[in-house]
């Protein structure tokens, strides 16, 4: 198992938001995490990250074997886990490829390899931007300055096809996508699935899920996982609905 | 988010890198200040009836005058009568090479990780070294000595070439000045003198390493540069300052004179002791730095302000002649309890005349940043431009930034622009980066750096290194 929660809750601005929650993922494969609003879908993605604003109270969450909980949000992306944002922030004056250069080598240092020159780092990103259609104007600026809502998503799965992360947690990348730009994506995420990678992919529609096919899809009401199954599930949620769950019996497992 | 808040805290708080004291010794006066030790300093230097006559009016002047005020500045009074207004090291050296320096300060340089030799070396910087007022180094003399230029210690200067400083000093900065250059008049020990001939390009970077050592004494610092026509120079000012309880008086006096169509490029890296986390200690920095431009000329001003506790600095330009350009480059940078009023003043008298300013304000813990720029169009400037930018970006919540443009436009030709922004370095922006595996500190660094990247790109490449060092120091527990 490349990750397994056990158990987990959150708490965020003194609320609690995770109530147990229990998942786990292994390498090679796809999980989505479907759910109403505010069922605690992006505070599983933040609090797996290791954002500052989200409080663990209790449970365990173990990632490649090591104590997640305990590392610093820096050590886990340098050990692997990478986040593409809801809302990726722009930081003007930063360069987007500097800033990734820094990103990747910064990783490539925490696992013992020697920074990559520039020369193979232009290299690189070149064949990356090239699967996710970007523009090569596009790394020369700064990071996510003026950018679009679809070419910030665009950028968040671009540098995650550059950081080649172990285990990647998609926190509602389709949300602002309009329809061209979501197949792009969609395209990027799966030339990225791999039997040495898995992902978590947070959607509130069943949209997404037409392109980036799952191969779980876990349901997620009131901080809990109440119900698990076959991409099949996506399909039933989208014809009934959430309302329908709120019967199930909570802790319910595939 | 208040873990978030915690991290910028922890990072703004690293110790003084540059903290230590060598012991030479050295020949102080005893506090005080009036007219007989005008008069004994002006001996023990040797100058010229000329000179003590200038030492002589501007104490005097000095006696009618008040310390300024209208700054946005905290400043703990200065008794003048407690410091001491004259150190020396004891034996004043008569130097050929560097191996003749005394190994207590040449040691004080390789701690500073500015080894001379390797510098004169592999850089190509002729350096003359400014160690406690007394000019203890100077080199690659001969060699731009061939060129007919002439860099040496405002002393030399004083002794070989009395015309050129009799001639240029007080031009650009007169005596009745201001509080703090008039004091210089009277009580300057020493500093730096560069004359570069007509049509001459000075083919290196002109280097002086300031260093404040000797316990409560003012540091009041001379530096003349006559670039004649059609010549060129770039000369860079760094310093750092030994840790010190007491805060320090430093009133430097900076005169640039610009002939017609040459070009002077200053550049100043300032990072003397700020004072201490708890905001005790620190260098007060008056500086009056001011360049005149002639005809066709070009001033280029470039600083990064690091250190000091307390930072008065307005480096300006007086743009006499017609189509002459000035320029002013600032990052300023205040930690802890620092302060800084800083800026320039553009003064345009010629037709056709151009100033650019950029100042990039950067505050942290309970740091104070104020920009105060004027830009001045006089009535016979007709075609004068001026654009300006400034720049403040805040780390944490409890420090300031505040901006004073002031222009006064006296010809309906000029075009003025003023653009200015405040951003504030966000615990998402701070997020955004650790998920990606960069440290807090690495990050702050980062947008910092691109922050100032206008300014970066104007220094010599190998003070940028250095600029971009001491700034991520400076800003050491900023974060959190």
């Amino acid at each position: 198992m490349l990750l397994e929660i056990k158990d987990l809750r959150v708490k965020a601005e003194g609320k609690e938001i995770l109530k147990g929650l229990t998942l786990s993922v292994p390498t090679g494969q796809v999980h989505a995490i479907m759910g109403p609003n505010g069922s605690g879908k992006s505070t599983l993605a933040r609090a797996l990250s290791g954002h500052p604003g989200y409080e663990v109270t209790s449970g365990e969450v173990r990632y490649n074997g090591q104590d997640l909980l305990a590392m610093a949000p820096e050590e886990r992306a340098t050990a692997g886990v990478f986040m593409a944002f809801q809302y990726p922030v722009e930081i003007p004056g930063v360069n987007n490829s500097y800033f990734l250069k820094a990103a990747l080598n910064a990783k490539r240092k925490a696992q013992g390899q020697p920074e990559l020159d520039a020369v193979e780092f232009l290299q690189l990103i070149k064949s990356r931007a090239k699967l996710l259609e970007m523009d090569q104007a596009m790394l020369g600026r700064a990071v996510n300055e003026g950018f679009s809502g679809g070419e910030k998503k665009r950028n968040e799965i671009f540098q995650m096809a550059v950081l080649e992360p172990r285990l990647a947690i998609l926190d509602e990348t389709d949300s602002g996508l309009d329809i061209d730009a979501l197949k792009i994506v969609s395209t990027g995420v799966n030339a990225l699935r791999s039997p040495d990678r898995a992902m978590l992919v947070v959607t509130h529609y069943q949209r997404l899920l037409n392109y980036i096919v799952p191969d779980v899809v876990h349901v997620l009401t009131d901080g809990r996982i109440v119900r698990s199954g076959g991409k099949e599930l996506a399909l039933e949620l989208e014809d009934k609905g959430y309302g329908w769950l709120d019967a199930a019996p909570a802790g319910a497992r595939a | 988010m208040s873990t978030s808040t915690e991290t910028v805290e922890q990072l703004a708080t690293r110790e003084y890198k540059y903290g230590f004291e060598t012991t030479v010794e050295s020949d102080t006066f005893e506090p005080g200040l009036n007219e007989d030790v005008v008069r004994r300093l002006s001996a023990i230097k040797g100058d010229p009836d000329w000179l003590l006559e200038f030492r002589l009016k501007s104490f005097r002047a000095w006696l009618q005058m008040k310390e300024p005020t209208w700054h946005n500045l905290k400043i703990n009074p200065t008794d003048y009568q407690a410091l001491s207004y004259y150190s020396a090291p004891k034996k004043k050296p008569e130097l050929k090479s560097m191996d003749e320096v005394d190994p207590e300060v040449r040691k004080t340089f390789e701690k500073l990780g500015i080894p001379l030799q390797e510098q004169m070396v592999l850089a190509g910087v002729a350096v003359d070294a400014v160690f406690d007022s007394v000019s203890v180094a100077t080199t690659f003399r001969a060699k731009l000595g061939e060129l007919g230029i002439i860099f040496c210690s405002f002393s030399e200067a004083v002794k070989d070439h009395p015309d050129l400083v009799k001639k240029y000093l007080g031009s650009v900065v007169p005596y009745t000045d201001n509080f703090y250059a008039t004091l210089n008049s009277a009580v300057f020990s020493d500093g730096s003198f560069v004359y570069v001939p007509k049509g001459v390009k000075c083919p290196m970077e002109l280097s002086t390493y300031f260093r404040i050592n000797a316990k409560n004494t003012g540091q009041f610092e001379r530096t003349l540069i006559i670039a004649d026509e059609g010549s060129s120079v770039s000369y860079l000012e760094g310093c750092t300052a030994p840790m010190r309880d007491e805060n320090q008086l430093h009133a430097a006096v900076v005169e640039l004179i610009a002939l017609d169509n040459s070009t002077i490029k200053y550049s100043t890296i300032q990072n003397w002791y700020p004072g201490d986390k708890e905001g005790k200690g620190g260098i007060y920095n008056f500086v009056t730095k001011r360049g005149k431009a002639m005809t066709g000329s070009k001033i280029t001003w470039t600083q990064v302000e690091t250190g000091s506790a307390i930072t008065w600095k307005y480096p300006s330009c007086i743009l006499q002649g017609d189509r002459s350009i000035g320029e002013f480059y600032s990052v300023a940078t205040t930690n802890n309890y620092q302060q800084a009023d800083t800026g320039t003043k553009m003064i345009h008298l010629g037709k056709n005349t151009r100033s650019t300013i950029v100042s990039k304000g950067i505050s942290a813990g309970r740091g104070q940043n104020t920009y105060r720029g004027a830009v001045k169009i006089g009535k016979n400037a007709t075609g004068a431009r001026n654009y300006s930018q400034c720049d403040s970006l805040l780390i944490g919540d409890r420090c300031g930034a505040h901006t004073f443009p002031y222009l006064e436009i006296k010809n309906s030709s000029a075009k003025v622009e003023h653009e200015a922004s405040t951003s504030k370095i966000g615990e998402d922006q701070i997020f955004y980066c650790r998920q990606r595996g960069i440290s807090t500190e690495d990050a702050v660094n980062m947008i910092v750096s691109g922050f100032c990247k206008e300014v970066f790109r104007e220094l010599p490449m190998e003070f940028a290194v250095e600029a971009q060092k001491l700034l991520s120091i400076s800003l050491e527990g900023s974060v959190g």
